[in-house]
């Protein structure tokens, strides 16, 4: 067993556990963080998708203890205030989900996506999301969340 | 011809129009509105089966045949036991007695040989991932930890891989009684007569490909009893189906087992069906009485859901001179995998009234052989059987426009039926209530601009540029909004198609929707809550749809074959008129006014040519008060109607796809795509919109980039999405959709269904348009999926046979 510190949505949390815990199974059966969901297991489909200290990383091939010390953001945290996130919103506003199994991950690789790039081109977004796999969408209003998500974020933050 | 219009422009004011909020209340049905379902999904407090945690729930992990055809030898658990955290280990041996055979409920003809087919193999496996064990432990880490202790042996049997030698005489056999499950024919015409000196006969043959469904999510089991009953969670698209037909395979009786499907990330067809999984998930929990959950990883889930399509279609033609059709003759080999699941065997018949398309014929003759070979069952995959056949009639289609020498669009429109002569009867008997082909094809090449396009193609062509263009058309229809029951009944099906729903009126006004239609992605909660809001004129807020648990929803044939709104919406119409009519009587008694003269309107019931009124608010809350309500009257608004079609619906439409393929490297980019689709009456344009682009999307994955591959031993090759190709947004175009609306004239609603219509118009659009780009090479025609290689290969043969 080893010991990790890890704050997860904002919260800190001390664990034992086995090193080859995998991050997505901690966050999903022991901490109850079930919001993140698991689609694959060869890292394909990027439903596991989380931020780890601000940056996009499929939780399936992280382990938690690689995670030690570090900050992860799930979709659970993704709201401020009970305010969602522009991306959030523009997923709903551009029916950029069906069933939403790989929403979780879509979305927070576009909030990653738009810290690099926040006003990306439709073929920019395409590249950008191309390691989360949806089979809903067909992705034309994925794309077109993303874009409208990158025009409310730079009108509120200039 | 054509108007060349600006696709963008188009589609924008379209998206505007669409997300017109009606000033002032107004319809509901029609408007663009944002899903209820969102919320949950978009923020992770979302129910999917995996996210269960029960107290003292012990987890499931299979051990699987790595063989495709041999004997059990020998089964030593012993070790595994002894693993840590090991609370039991169990092989096929240990349920022989209780497991009973997975259920079959299409045996098309008399005769068909549905063999045993136990959840967890007994004597012998049939197919790699077959079930041959089980440990169950503390943990999922645990489970699978202990699966390498378990010790089987196997002899070895020569595996039926092709279906063509699966057929031949002396060979090796899947089961006792031969690789022919059954030979279903059907005809209409005299199809002699059609072939009879016909100036044109066009044969070809082409390979439905096996495909893998692929749900985002992996399916997942719960299982607990309180040692009487039973309740199942499960990743299903199926909850009624699936309950009666637990209860039939365990004999756990049917009142005494709930089934629940929570929130379902999507099915397409492969969560139609009672799996070993479940069936094992609840023995085991009636063996320990502890709570179980199995969930599956994805390499599991692509060797062990059911596979869809693998056709081998042989189809001729026989027309004039001029390119009318005469004739249609059609011989199948439908892959059955090593057993017949659910609904296995009827796929390909839901294929078999659809072969003519939208086109006039005279004759039509169709057989299907089923075969059995050692791989996956395959069974119901989005279009169930539709798209095959919209894909060898259309691919036909522009064969048969090279032979007579004109263009492909104006092939279709010499044979199509014309809109003047609807409803129109074909060759397959079916009646299609009502269409407007011509219509949504004008629209369709104003937005590709086709002649613009088929401009470049010939200067390409003319340049010998090394990037040729070429341009697929599919003019398709598809029947759906499954099913008549009656209709069912005549092919052999085992159960009905009709649909339940219950509205319940709550004392505050509030409306509950009870639907057995079970969603899984589409937006039911939405779209019904839109229909009770017209219907009782209450806010499209005050709507609550339940679903998917047999405990609140008592009854439903669940949701597949597009049918929720088409079956399941015409239920909840008529429940919805019931409760009207309730109302009216109790509207009428408290105004002191005859039930006649009592009108109804956006919510409000009126006294004619008075101004009394009451909301149907006010008349909920004294129906629940009951102090004053007509002698005799039942104190409730509720009502439920159970609703049988009895037609199927027809939406059809155009696809228009631009190929540009590079010669040199057999690469293919899709240039443009342009979908115009007429599914009648809609309900909300933004769900059918992403109904549409995603079933665009599976059609053209089927076409370009997927396929379930097995090599010589029977080991599938495509476990992971590493090497089953479910493309991404980077491989794929925006797609320009747009709509015509030619309602339905069979419900009340007029609609039609859109589940499917995008994945059974798409794939023979991009073959078409591949093909066509390819023809002055002496191309006729490339096996799907068309990836680089096999393009660049049947460049380098000249031809069109399956590389």
């Amino acid at each position: 067993m080893a010991r990790i510190s890890v704050k997860v949505d904002g919260i800190a949390y001390e664990d034992d556990v086995e090193p080859r815990l995998l991050l997505v199974h901690y966050l999903r059966d022991r901490l109850g963080k079930t919001g993140t969901p698991i689609g694959c297991d060869t890292t394909n489909c990027g439903a596991c998708t989380v931020l780890l200290d601000g940056r996009s990383v499929k939780s399936c091939s992280v382990l938690a203890v690689q995670a030690d010390g570090c900050d992860v953001t799930t979709i659970e945290g993704v709201s401020s205030n009970g305010e969602w996130h522009p991306v959030q919103k523009a997923f709903h506003e551009e029916h950029a989900l069906q069933c939403g199994y790989c929403t979780p991950g879509m979305i927070l690789a576009s909030i990653d996506l738009l810290k690099d790039d926040p006003d990306p081109s439709e073929d920019a977004v395409r590249q950008g999301l191309e390691g989360n796999l949806c089979r809903c969408t067909g992705y034309c209003n994925i794309v077109r969340a993303v874009r409208r998500a990158a025009q409310e974020m730079r009108v509120t933050t200039p | 011809m054509t108007e060349q219009l600006d696709a963008g422009a188009v589609a924008q004011q379209i998206r505007e129009h669409d997300a017109l909020d009606a000033p002032g209340g107004g319809s509901e049905v029609g408007r663009a509105r944002r899903r209820k379902e969102d919320a949950r999904l978009v923020t992770g407090r979302t129910q999917w089966t995996d996210n269960i945690q029960l107290p003292g729930m012990l987890h499931v992990a299979f051990l699987r045949s790595p063989m495709a055809h041999a004997r059990i030898t020998r089964v030593d658990t012993s070790a595994a036991r002894t693993r840590r955290g090991v609370v039991g280990v169990f092989s096929g041996q240990d349920f022989a007695g209780e497991q009973g055979s997975l259920p079959c409920a299409w045996p098309v003809t008399a005769d068909t040989v549905i063999p045993e087919h136990p959840p967890m193999a007994v004597t012998t496996v049939r197919y790699v991932g077959e079930a041959v064990a089980c440990v169950v432990a503390v943990d999922r880490y645990a489970a699978a930890d202990a699966l390498e202790a378990i010790e089987i042996d196997y002899e070895p049997l020569e595996p039926v891989l092709d279906m063509t030698e699966a057929l031949a005489e002396g060979g090796p056999k899947v089961h006792e009684a031969g690789n022919e499950s059954f030979t279903w024919k059907f005809a209409g015409g005299d199809i002699e007569a059609a072939f009879h000196e016909a100036p044109v006969v066009i044969d070809r043959t082409y390979v439905q490909q096996r495909l893998i469904p692929s749900a985002m999510e992996p399916r997942a089991v719960v299982a607990q009893t309180d040692g009487d009953h039973f309740t199942l969670h499960s990743s299903t698209q199926i909850p009624h189906v699936l309950r009666v037909m637990l209860a039939l395979t365990t004999g756990i009786p049917e009142h005494k087992l709930r089934v629940i499907a929570p929130d379902v990330g999507g099915g397409f067809g492969s969560k139609l069906q009672v799996t070993a999984e479940e069936v094992l998930c609840l023995l085991i929990t009636r063996r320990l009485g502890k709570p179980v959950k199995w969930t599956e990883s994805r390499s599991e889930g692509n060797m062990t859901v059911h596979h869809g399509r693998d056709q081998l279609q042989n189809i001729r033609v026989a027309a004039d001179a001029d390119g009318r059709i005469r004739g249609v003759q059609v011989k199948l080999l439908a892959d059955m995998g090593a057993y017949l699941m659910l609904v296995t065997p009827g796929v390909p018949l839901l294929g078999a009234f659809m072969y003519n398309g939208v086109y006039k014929m005279d004759a039509y003759d169709f057989t299907c052989t089923g075969v059995f070979t050692n791989k996956m069952p395959t069974d119901a995959y989005r279009g169930a059987g539709r798209p095959e056949a919209t894909y060898a009639i259309e691919r036909l289609m522009d064969e048969l426009a090279v032979e007579i020498g004109v263009d492909p669009m104006e092939i279709r429109r010499r044979n199509w039926i014309q809109h003047s002569e609807f409803p129109y009867t074909t060759i397959c008997g079916l009646t299609y209530d009502s269409g407007n082909y011509e219509a949504a094809t004008d629209r369709a090449l104003a937005l590709f601009g086709y002649d613009k396009l088929r401009a470049e193609q010939s200067d390409r062509r003319e340049r010998h540029d090394p990037v040729q263009l070429g341009i697929g058309i599919s003019t398709y229809t598809e029947m759906c909004g499954l099913a008549p029951s009656r209709v069912l009944g005549s092919l052999s099906y085992g159960a009905g198609g009709w649909e339940h729903a219950d509205v319940r009126v709550l004392p505050t006004g509030k409306v509950e929707v009870v639907t057995g239609t079970s969603p899984h992605g589409q937006g039911h909660e939405t779209a019904w809550s839109q229909i009770v809001a017209d219907s009782l004129g209450v806010p499209f807020e005050d709507v609550a749809v339940l679903h998917g648990d047999t405990a609140t929803s008592h009854k439903g044939m669940d949701t597949y074959g597009s049918r929720s709104l088409v079956v399941g919406g015409i239920a909840v119409v008529h429940a919805c008129d019931k409760v009207k009519e309730k109302a009216r009587q109790v509207a009428a008694h408290l105004m002191e006014a005859s039930p006649d003269d009592v009108e109804f309107s956006e919510g409000r019931f009126r006294v004619r040519g008075t101004g009394t009124s009451q909301t149907i608010q006010e008349i909920a809350l004294a129906t629940f008060a009951a102090h004053n309500l007509p002698d005799g009257f039942e104190p409730r608004l509720d009502a439920s109607a159970t609703f049988d079609p009895e037609n199927f619906s027809f939406p059809h439409g155009t696809h228009l796809c631009a190929v540009e393929v590079d010669t040199e490297t057999g690469a293919t980019a899709i240039r443009s795509y342009v979908a115009v689709d007429d599914v009648g009456n809609v309900i909300n344009p933004l769900i059918v919109e992403g109904q549409v682009h995603g079933g665009i999307a599976q059609g053209i994955a089927q076409a370009l980039f997927e396929e379930a591959v097995y090599d010589s031993d029977g080991n599938l090759l495509t476990t992971t999405m590493a090497d089953y190709l479910v493309p991404s947004a980077a491989d794929l175009p925006n797609f320009t959709t747009d709509r015509t609306e030619t309602p339905a004239t069979t419900n009340p609603l007029g609609v039609k269904g859109v589940g499917e219509a995008g994945t059974i118009a798409s794939t023979p659009a991009v073959v078409n348009a591949i093909v066509d780009a390819l023809r002055p090479h002496g191309v006729h025609d490339v096996r799907m999926p068309c990836t680089p290689e096999r393009v660049w290969r049947t460049l380098r043969t000249g031809g069109g046979e399956p590389a």
